[in-house]
């Protein structure tokens, strides 16, 4: 086998969000061809976004994503609310992490239990391993559903929310409305914990990469709503330098452009990249569950990332109820932004990694110029070379089991194929 | 015996409304619609006993066939009912459901064979028809 082309073909990817697939050509160790295709069609988001008002863009970018709503809304927030000059302070902005801290709960225990354990444990789906691990899979569930309570409270819905507005919500809630939220948080912060200790036994490729991290941070707290672009190769940057540090092409095989730093190359958004730069900010059951699971100050093995995510969710847990704790309802729901002719620049850590927004507004509020850059899009080029890295010595494999771990390999960034479309199929073929 | 009507579709895709139509149409009460198949489903139903979803289906039959499926006695066979790429669809939440053990007592599912899912148009002629026949169909059981 070792001297045949080989062809590993995955024409529509599994436990992915949106529309992919892989191909990879190879003679022996050697990677002859690869290429991470997103062919889901793309949606011209930010064409439909010009003409339309500033208020606007939190409700149109919310719907570019199922899972990840909060994040295009607050990227977007943080955007015109920079444009204007304006700054959530207090509750306001302790709302906006509780929300946020809702999502990364509902979209990690989706990923974790349902996306990525699979792999780990030799299942197609969560619902063939669903009858060997009931336990895990109803706490999944049911973690999953804690994060829509959040979402819900705060945002009208659980899927596009409806409260989130530029310069707030139109609807804060009620001190009483929130501590309602606090059994079931903290049963759900135990559970990651229990989440956590399982995970970290799972057995994982020896495999690891020296990546470029990129996130956002910020010296008080573990960075998620807001924050300086910082990388472990010395980036830090104000969140508004974005293109003078970034820069993206389009590749003929995806539908995504491809996103690389302007003087270096690839580079890693998500858990993995957030925990390696900011990991002495984490809460105290989080760090102890990292500790625990063996986790040192950072992590370069990729398929660990599911220990990561799960060390996240206890942190999200604890710190939505240090946000509930700590609250007073503000007085006013929103502050008041007055729209200036000026281009706002707006990033967060969704789930999978940093999403960048950036709008041009003319003096009466309308949006001329719109510019998204999720993660997924971003991470296309780091799972290209995680691929890559990946083959050599393991050419021996048979296709099928080289292609699992292939497809494996590409789970792990949790990769939001419907985000990043502006894609997943897996091809592998031998010479 | 707790009764539930679960609606699932997209109301801004033609056809794929209609088991949201149906939801919307049944005099049971305490009828949902669920924009999208998901597990959360299974929290929908959590208490009920009796347990009817309507999803639209895209098996190749004849637009506004009606199938229906007893799905507490056996999985629904493979590539009848709409998908998602998005989400999660209504057949893998209720093997889901029944790997766990949290299947209602009684499961009936209806698929309406669809015609145009054309973003903006609504349900056409024959779809129309097949919901009528499954609300009937339902209100008099």
């Amino acid at each position: 086998m070792s001297d045949a082309e080989r062809e590993i073909a995955v024409d529509y990817l599994a436990r992915v969000e949106g529309e992919g697939a892989m191909y990879l050509k190879l003679r022996g160790d050697e990677v002859l061809d690869l290429r991470f295709k997103i062919f889901e069609p793309p949606r011209f988001f930010e064409a439909f976004l010009r003409g339309r008002r500033f208020s606007e863009a939190p409700d149109i970018t919310a719907r570019i994503c199922g899972i990840c709503p909060i994040a295009y809304q607050t990227s977007a927030c943080n955007a015109m609310e920079a444009a204007a000059g304006v700054k959530l302070t207090g509750g306001l902005r302790d709302l906006r992490r509780l929300i946020y801290c809702g999502e990364w709960i509902e979209s990690h225990a989706l990923h974790v239990f349902f996306l990525h354990a699979p792999d780990f444990l030799g299942y197609q789906s969560a619902i063939a391993m669903a009858s060997d691990y009931p336990e895990q899979v109803a706490m999944g569930l049911r973690m999953k559903k804690i994060g829509n309570a959040v979402m819900t409270l705060l945002g009208g819905r659980e899927i596009h929310p409806i409260n989130v507005r530029v310069g707030g919500f139109y609807r804060v809630p009620t001190e009483r409305e929130l501590e309602a939220l606090v059994p079931d948080l903290e049963w759900a912060r135990d559970a990651a914990v229990a989440t956590t200790r399982w995970v970290s036994g799972l057995t994982f490729p020896d495999f690891e990469r020296d990546y470029e991290y990129v996130a956002l941070s910020h010296p008080d707290e573990y960075a998620i709503h807001e924050g300086r672009m910082v990388s472990n190769r010395g980036l830090d940057i104000a969140v508004e330098d974005w293109s003078e540090h970034f820069e993206e092409s389009h590749v003929s095989w995806s539908n995504a452009l491809h996103a690389r730093r302007k003087d270096g190359g690839a580079y890693h958004l998500g858990p993995m990249a957030r925990y390696s730069l900011n990991s002495h900010l984490l809460t105290p059951m989080a760090r102890a569950a990292a500790a625990e699971a063996g986790l040192g100050p950072t992590c370069n093995n990729p398929f660990q990332s599911i220990v990561v995510r799960s060390v996240e969710l206890v942190f999200a847990c604890e710190e939505a109820l240090r946000l509930i704790e700590s609250y007073r309802r503000p007085p006013t729901p929103f502050l008041e932004v007055e729209p200036r002719a000026v281009t706002g620049h707006g990033a967060s850590e969704a789930p999978r990694g940093t999403l960048y927004h950036r709008y041009a507004v003319d003096s009466d509020g309308f949006i001329t110029e719109a510019h998204i850059v999720p993660p997924t899009s971003q991470n296309q080029l780091s799972i290209e070379e995680d691929l890559r890295a990946y083959v050599p010595g393991r050419s021996h494999l048979s296709d099928d089991e080289l292609q699992w771990q292939l497809e494996q390999a590409i789970r792990c960034y949790d990769p939001c194929i419907s985000c990043a479309t502006h894609f997943l199929d897996l091809t592998v073929e031998r010479e | 015996m707790r009764r539930i009507v679960i609606g699932v579709g997209n109301p801004s895709r033609g056809d794929d409304g209609a088991g949201l139509e149906v939801a919307r149409r049944v005099r049971t009460r305490g009828s949902y619609q669920v924009v999208c198949g998901s597990y959360e489903m299974i929290d929908v139903w959590e208490g009920a006993e009796d347990v009817v979803v309507v999803d639209a289906a895209r098996s190749g039959s004849l637009a506004g066939t009606v199938h229906r499926f007893e799905a507490h006695s056996e999985p629904l066979p493979g590539g009848v009912l709409a998908t998602s790429t998005h989400s999660i669809g209504v057949a893998d939440a209720i093997e889901m459901a029944r790997s766990l053990g949290r299947l209602p007592e009684r499961l009936v599912v209806y698929g309406i064979e669809v015609q145009d899912v054309t973003p903006g148009a609504g349900l056409t002629a024959r779809v129309e028809r097949a919901v009528d026949e499954v609300v009937r169909e339902i209100d008099g059981a």
